[in-house]
């Protein structure tokens, strides 16, 4: 019975992390291919990636796309943090059930929901008021912004739940004010938290094709945008080197985030 | 339950002075309406099982919660509005709170920055709150590598630094082995007698309470059921709650026959000789009453007595030798147990009465307490 | 306990709460309410290419709905067939990432602390990989010309390709892969922390694993895996990239037809109508994942 339930187990994981891995190890093993074909290996070659760093139009999607995700990462985390500490710790107050449905409704709503919603927003909003003049930069970190917030509400929400109510409280009884408690004893005990929630964002706002298309203008093409407009058209191998070096740069930080993770649990 | 009323004294003493203060969370009447005095330089404590309302208390003290009604006075002032940062009072919490990212320095520091203490004068003060405490050579050190009894001290360090007007303390020893409890005990006294506060803090340990209050109030239900020095709540419980909470005790209910001031005289159906106190009660003849008898005070014979009052007779159930005293169980005639406490220097074990021998209990006449609740 | 005081300015507290809850409020609210007014107006040239629903003129206030679009929407059977299909794939994903998924976050929830976190490092890994371009991996492996159909040719297996890439099965495949680490995470937050000695009582008490599992560890997890359903099939029902890149011109979902009916078709109050009816009609399976996360965080206090 045991051999089976160990047979039953390496199964289990060897086709499950296969399913997980196969199209990833293809993709990285296809952008060192010779031929344009993704599908016949002719011999091993680094001319996708020379093609990558000379292709200007990818470069300044990629630039635009890393700076609109810092933006929001950032203003994400801020907002985020504030309804999830506000979630976590203020009580149940009116509005709360309206308060937490508005916060999870980015998670779990089609993308294509928000895109259009926002963009007619902005679209009134230009009748109205004259701003904004078209679509941009902007734009698109206001619909990254109302997506990730979401995400780092919940993340962050969670967090202080979990948070020793009695430090906060020990704080205010030796003379700070709520203010100062949540800056010097809130933040710092939950930072670790708070690195996951922007890297969250961060890879959020990177990756996201719908809202950006709708929310967009001319000038302002983001990384998914061109990468997705050029897979449309058939394979492209400077995509696949694209996509390893994406990869390795993913890998790398996930697995330093867990080592400090786990350095962090041991010296407590 | 009628409790016996606390005087609501005036006086210039009064240091600490709640209200008729009531706290009730939704349905639930955590706090029935408190007044309680302290006095300044006094260690006084809350005493009651879990649920009682003495941690209500104790928060609404610390400014955590704001009371549904009453008044919260100190040193003339009223609090009863006041953010918990803003009073001088601090709490030394049971987990003790210490901030784990901040050095055992940094964390007393924190409350005198918060004043604006300027900074050459912060670090004399932790030094000297850490003195206090015998922790000045951990100065550096981060909480998690402390042992529990060393966080302990540097939680005191921090809520003495700051010297409030009052202390609080939430049960400062539950989360130290049995152990060291006791030195922990006398030294955390010896502390605050250096240093002079005035000091409340809460326990469900009478032991506790005991050791190191001046006075305390024992609590159920949201209601102090009686204030006092320990002797008095012990040898006077004000009611029956008191009486089997503090120490345990036997307790005889019957009538009042004779009703004279100097003692009276009650019938019970527990035992066929009356009951004799031999002191006056505010209670009138023919009243049910309560009579309450530690076990210390009962003496067990194989003779009978010659009193014609308390005493009774029974069959002993159960005998344990505790090293200073035994401990007899011993049912009477009419059905009830009562327990005893003889000191084993009175009796040699193997002349001492055994189980399901008949024997004589009897008490003199200044033992009973006569409890009308 | 509530930690409340009265504070010298009484609306600190307030302003603690209120100021988010207005960016939602303007940023969520607001533009649906928008996308309610825009379904009700009608179409035309111009910039924007919608009527206002009020006009005043002459002194007099104008209100038209118009009501073409859910006219529209309810006799035209197209989008009821295509709602019906998005629901479906929906329901085929969420059931395949429950197969795949369940047993997977189990062994991993079951092994030793050092393998769990390698083994938790690896379904982490792909979670936070692009996903545009780990379905564009999909692409090359599917195609008629792709490495799957040379690897079965090449071992002899089939003699014409298999035609995959731009059918459903391909956006099955698809959706799959891309929602099974969203429902394997939250599963396995909550077989994590399952009581060991829960299993070994029922062991115990003469159950066998197989009953063990059904009767005991299958109820337990149920809140985590209702979660983690919900969160791949309500995404699933309104899904655009990947039916896009994978699907044929017959794999109708419902966002690839708001992207038509507002791209291709410049009609944005026919897109906005098509819109608000998906929200209604996501609504039920919504509510109930708010419901079983506020349930999760009410027990976890």
């Amino acid at each position: 019975m045991r051999h089976a339930g160990r047979g039953v187990r390496w199964a289990t994981l060897a086709l499950g992390y296969g399913f997980l891995y196969v199209p990833i190890v293809c993709l990285m093993v296809f952008s060192f291919n010779d031929s344009k074909l993704m599908t016949v290996w002719t011999g091993f070659s680094l001319r996708w990636y020379v093609e990558l760093f000379q292709d200007q139009t990818l470069l300044a999607a990629a630039r635009l796309s890393l700076v609109i995700a810092t933006l929001t990462a950032t203003a994400a985390l801020c907002i985020g943090t504030w309804a999830g500490y506000v979630l976590a710790r203020m009580g149940r107050f009116r509005g709360f059930g309206l308060y937490i449905g508005m916060l999870g409704a980015p998670l779990v709503m089609p993308e294509v929901v928000l895109g259009i919603s926002l963009l007619l927003m902005f679209v009134e909003l230009s009748k109205v008021v004259g701003w904004p003049d078209g679509n941009g930069l902007f734009t698109i970190w206001v619909g990254h912004v109302t997506l990730c917030t979401a995400y780092v509400a919940v993340i962050i929400q969670s967090r202080v739940r979990d948070l020793d109510r009695s430090l906060e409280e020990a704080a205010l009884d030796l003379g700070a004010t709520p203010l100062r408690v949540f800056f010097r004893i809130t933040l710092p005990l939950i930072a670790p938290a708070l690195v996951a929630a922007w890297l969250l964002a961060f890879t959020l706002s990177l990756d996201d094709v719908v809202i950006a298309s709708f929310l967009s203008g001319p000038g302002y093409t983001t990384l998914p945008l061109e990468v997705f407009s050029r897979v449309r058209l058939g394979l492209k191998p400077e995509i696949n080197a694209l996509a390893t070096l994406f990869i390795l740069a993913v890998a790398i930080v996930v697995v330093a985030l867990n080592r400090l993770q786990i350095r962090a649990a041991q010296s407590q | 339950m009628e409790t016996r009323s606390v005087p609501l004294s005036g006086g210039v003493d009064d240091f600490v002075r709640m209200d008729e203060v009531v706290k009730i969370f939704g349905d639930t009447v955590a706090v029935r309406s408190v007044n309680l005095t302290v006095r300044r330089h006094e260690i006084f404590a809350l005493l009651g099982s879990s649920g009682c309302g003495k941690t209500t208390l104790l928060r609404m003290l610390a400014g955590f919660e704001e009371p549904t009604s009453g008044r919260i006075i100190l040193d003339n002032e009223d609090i009863t509005a006041l953010p918990p940062y803003r009073r001088p009072v601090n709490m030394m919490f049971q987990s003790y709170a210490l901030f784990p990212h901040m050095t055992v320095e940094a964390n007393v520091a924190f409350g005198l920055k918060q004043e604006g203490v300027p900074r050459h004068e912060i670090q004399g003060r932790v030094f000297e709150a850490l003195d206090l405490v015998q922790m000045a050579g951990h100065a550096r050190r981060k909480p998690h590598q402390l042992s529990g009894g060393q966080q302990q001290r540097v939680a005191l360090a921090r809520s003495l630094v700051k010297r409030p007007k009052l202390l609080l303390l939430d049960e400062p020893m539950s989360a130290l082995d049995k152990q060291i409890r006791q030195a922990t005990q006398i030294e955390l006294l010896r502390i605050l007698d250096q240093v002079g506060v005035t000091c409340i803090l809460v326990t469900h340990d009478q032991e506790e309470a005991m050791t190191m209050a001046s006075r305390l109030a024992v609590m159920t239900e949201g209601q102090i059921m009686q204030c006092g020095t320990p002797h008095e709540v012990y040898a006077f419980p004000a009611n029956r709650f008191v009486a089997g909470f503090i120490g345990s005790t036997n307790l005889f209910t019957g009538i009042i026959v004779v009703d004279q001031p100097d003692h009276v005289l009650i019938e019970t159906d527990a035992l066929t000789r009356p009951l004799y106190v031999s002191h006056g009660v505010s209670e009138p003849l023919g009243m049910a009453v309560h009579v309450s008898i530690r076990p210390e005070h009962l003496r067990i014979s194989r003779q009978m007595p010659q009193s014609d009052s308390n005493w009774g007779h029974g069959m002993v159930t159960h005998v344990a030798w505790m090293g200073s005293y035994a401990r007899y169980q011993v049912r009477l005639d009419a059905g009830q147990v009562i327990e005893a406490s003889i000191p084993t220097l009175e009796w040699n074990p193997a002349e001492a009465p055994g189980v399901d021998e008949e024997v004589y209990v009897a008490w003199s006449h200044d033992a009973g307490t006569v409890l009308a609740s | 306990m509530r930690m409340r005081w009265p504070l010298p300015r009484p609306s600190a507290r307030q302003w603690a709460i209120w100021v988010p809850y207005l960016w939602l409020a303007l940023f969520l609210l607001v533009p649906f309410l928008l996308v309610l007014k825009i379904s009700l107006s009608d179409l035309q040239f111009g910039i924007p290419p919608y009527t206002p629903i009020a006009t005043l003129e002459d002194d007099t206030l104008q209100l038209a709905l118009h009501l073409r679009g859910y006219v529209l929407l309810f006799t035209d059977s197209l989008y009821a067939a295509v709602y019906l299909n998005s629901v479906k794939m929906a329901l085929v994903t969420t059931v395949c990432c429950v197969l795949i998924g369940y047993p997977l976050a189990w062994q991993i929830a079951r092994s030793r602390p050092e393998i769990r976190n390698l083994l938790l490092l690896g379904v982490i890994l792909p979670f936070w990989t692009s996903l545009l371009l780990r379905v564009y991996a999909w692409v090359g492996i599917l195609r008629n010309d792709g490495l799957l159909n040379n690897l079965l040719m090449g071992l002899g297996l089939i003699d014409s390709p298999l035609e995959i890439y731009r059918t459903d099965l391909a956006v099955y495949v698809g959706l799959v892969y891309a929602y099974l680490p969203f429902f394997i995470l939250p599963l396995y937050a909550n077989l994590v922390k399952l009581d060991q000695r829960l299993i070994e009582a029922a062991h115990d008490l003469g159950a066998r694993p197989w009953a063990t599992f059904r009767q005991v560890v299958l109820p337990l997890s149920m809140p985590g895996a209702v979660a983690g359903a919900m969160l791949v099939f309500i995404p699933s029902v309104g899904e655009y990239v990947i039916p896009e890149m994978l699907g044929g011109a017959n794999t109708l979902m419902m966002g690839r037809v708001m992207w038509n009916e507002f791209f291709n078709n410049a009609d944005w109050p026919m897109a906005a109508a098509v819109t608000c009816v998906m929200v209604l009609l996501l609504l039920v399976p919504l509510t109930l994942f708010q419901y079983s996360s506020a349930r999760q965080l009410e027990r976890s206090r």
